[in-house]
């Protein structure tokens, strides 16, 4: 079966200044590919050409069969980073994820089919309940959740999330990775993130992406965290790292 | 009143510019553009003052002016990086500029000028009325083609784009139908009182519904009330319409804040 995403020799260039170079790799179907690096590495610029909203200087970007850009976005489910609506905004939490299904469309109003399905991606997140309440009303968490069944709705291929624990106190972190995995698990959905938080990424991961502008490392979270690549990185000792894991395990505490 | 036909073409024209402005209003205040449509409908003055000078109907050139004026400011804001507000200032000043130099230059256009400043529905003629159904007809059509696109630009313009709308020509659109609102609502309130019919009614619904569709529903009928309502007015106390439609919309501005304070 051919990757979800694929990545080869990617240099992105912002005026003179190199933001990204020389990366290259793959998520496959049903896979978690998490992206780490310190900040500044130059994660969400990638996040953001493999989207299609940022231009490449160089190499390919294949998702979903076709080069990045406007047609292989639609068929992407995208959680961007920790985002509060204002609290006036005039629609629904249901209104909102069926936005995502719009795709560059003009209906103006959702088909029998749409609403289903929204209905169900609401479900699915765990907020059901708050299907028609006004989106800026909702605490953080929830809007959260709102954008993660939007994501749900548009694809059932790839989702692709920036940061997207950021903000959430442990708890709360590891209920949205649980969350994430189950869906990842019953729609067969491939998922891509990105996450400042190595000890959070590298034990929920199938395979570790860390960059710093190059790609240091690639492979599966415990070869990643053991390896000396991550060090130069992040230019400092990973050993307490490494410890972390090794005494959480895989998927966090409880798993 | 409605006896002389010249009222009855003011009022058929009043109801179609409410309509159109109270749809356009809605978008206006959704996506923050109260100040690009005030840059906008001034500039038009430039136009109007041009086609004064050159003896062709001031409601093209206008348009025309409105519209220019509108893309470049969406252009110039995108490229110059200085930001919309800070171009519209540009923009706005300059054509007002225009518009008062080239009328200058045409003995007795001032007067005429005024009228397209502040409004004269009582001297709408058929084929202006005509023109301006039409027009509305297809602005409303438009904007209904473009809700909820606009709605998501309006929730997050960097997810809607990831989700494959077309920001920049959306925004583009919106601006080249506000600058044929523009056009559309001239000859009721004018270049300088049109935004009392763009942003205050939508404004006015916002304070009192929370849903989209609500708000769009609220703001054509207040803008529908105060075109109508400030006609009959205008005409009962012998003041300018433009003035009282304009007076009438933001007078239920204040009644509808008055209210919410109250339920608050």
């Amino acid at each position: 079966m051919s990757a979800v995403v694929a990545l080869e020799n990617v240099s992105v260039k912002r005026g003179a200044d190199v933001v990204l170079e020389q990366i290259g790799f793959a998520v496959e179907p049903g896979q978690f590919v998490g992206i780490c690096g310190p900040n500044g590495a130059g994660k969400t610029t990638l996040l953001k050409a493999i989207l299609g909203l940022v231009p490449i200087d160089a190499g390919t970007i294949t998702v979903l069969g076709a080069p990045a850009g406007e047609n292989a976005r639609r068929g992407i489910g995208y959680v961007p980073q920790r985002h509060a609506f204002p609290e006036s905004f005039p629609a629904t939490a249901l209104d909102v994820v069926l936005l995502g299904r719009l795709a560059g469309g003009f209906a103006l109003r959702a088909s029998k089919a749409d609403r289903t399905a929204a209905l169900e991606a609401l479900a699915r997140v765990g907020i059901a309940e708050h299907a028609q309440r006004p989106v800026g009303e909702l605490s953080g968490g929830l809007q959260r959740r709102v954008t993660l069944a939007q994501a749900i709705c548009a694809s059932r291929s790839l989702l692709v999330l920036d940061e997207p624990t950021i903000g959430l106190d442990l708890p709360a972190e590891h209920e949205f990775y649980a969350l994430l995995r189950t869906l990842q698990r019953e729609l067969g959905l491939a998922v891509l993130a990105v996450s400042h938080d190595l000890v959070a990424l590298a034990g929920q991961a199938d395979q570790l992406v860390c960059i710093n502008k190059r790609m240091h490392v690639h492979g599966r979270p415990d070869e990643v965290v053991h390896s000396h690549a991550l060090k130069a990185a992040y230019a400092c000792e990973f050993d307490f790292l490494a410890g972390e894991l090794d005494h959480h395990g895989r998927h966090g505490p409880g798993h | 009143m409605l006896e002389y036909a010249f009222m009855q073409r003011a009022f058929i024209a009043a109801a179609a510019v409410g309509v159109v402005c109270g749809v356009l209003g809605f978008f206006v205040v959704l996506r923050r553009l109260a100040f690009i449509g005030v840059g906008i409908s001034h500039s038009a003055l430039g136009g109007v003052a041009l086609g004064l000078v050159l003896g062709i109907s001031p409601l093209l050139t206008g348009g025309a002016f409105a519209l220019v004026v509108a893309l470049g400011i969406a252009l110039a804001g995108q490229r110059s990086g200085l930001g919309r507000d800070t171009v519209i200032g540009v923009f706005f000043s300059g054509s007002m500029a225009l518009g008062v130099v080239l009328a200058s230059l045409e003995h007795g256009a001032q007067q005429e000028l005024f009228g397209y400043l502040f409004g004269n529905v009582l001297a709408v003629t058929d084929a202006e009325l005509a023109l301006l159904l039409a027009g509305g007809a297809l602005v409303v059509a438009a904007l209904f083609a473009l809700l909820r696109p606009q709605l998501f630009l309006a929730f997050d313009e960097e997810i809607a784009r990831a989700y494959g709308q077309r920001a920049q020509l959306l925004d583009m659109a919106l601006l080249a139908l506000l600058a044929a609102t523009i056009v559309i609502g001239v000859r009721l309130v004018g270049v300088l009182l049109i935004e009392a019919l763009l942003v205050v009614p939508a404004a006015t619904a916002a304070l009192l519904a929370r849903h989209y569709r609500a708000q769009l529903a609220l703001s054509v009928t207040l803008a529908l009330a105060a075109a109508l309502g400030g006609l009959a007015l205008a005409w009962r106390l012998d003041v300018a319409p433009g003035g009282m439609v304009a007076l009438s919309s933001v007078v239920l501005f204040f009644v509808a804040f008055g209210v919410r304070g109250r339920r608050a």
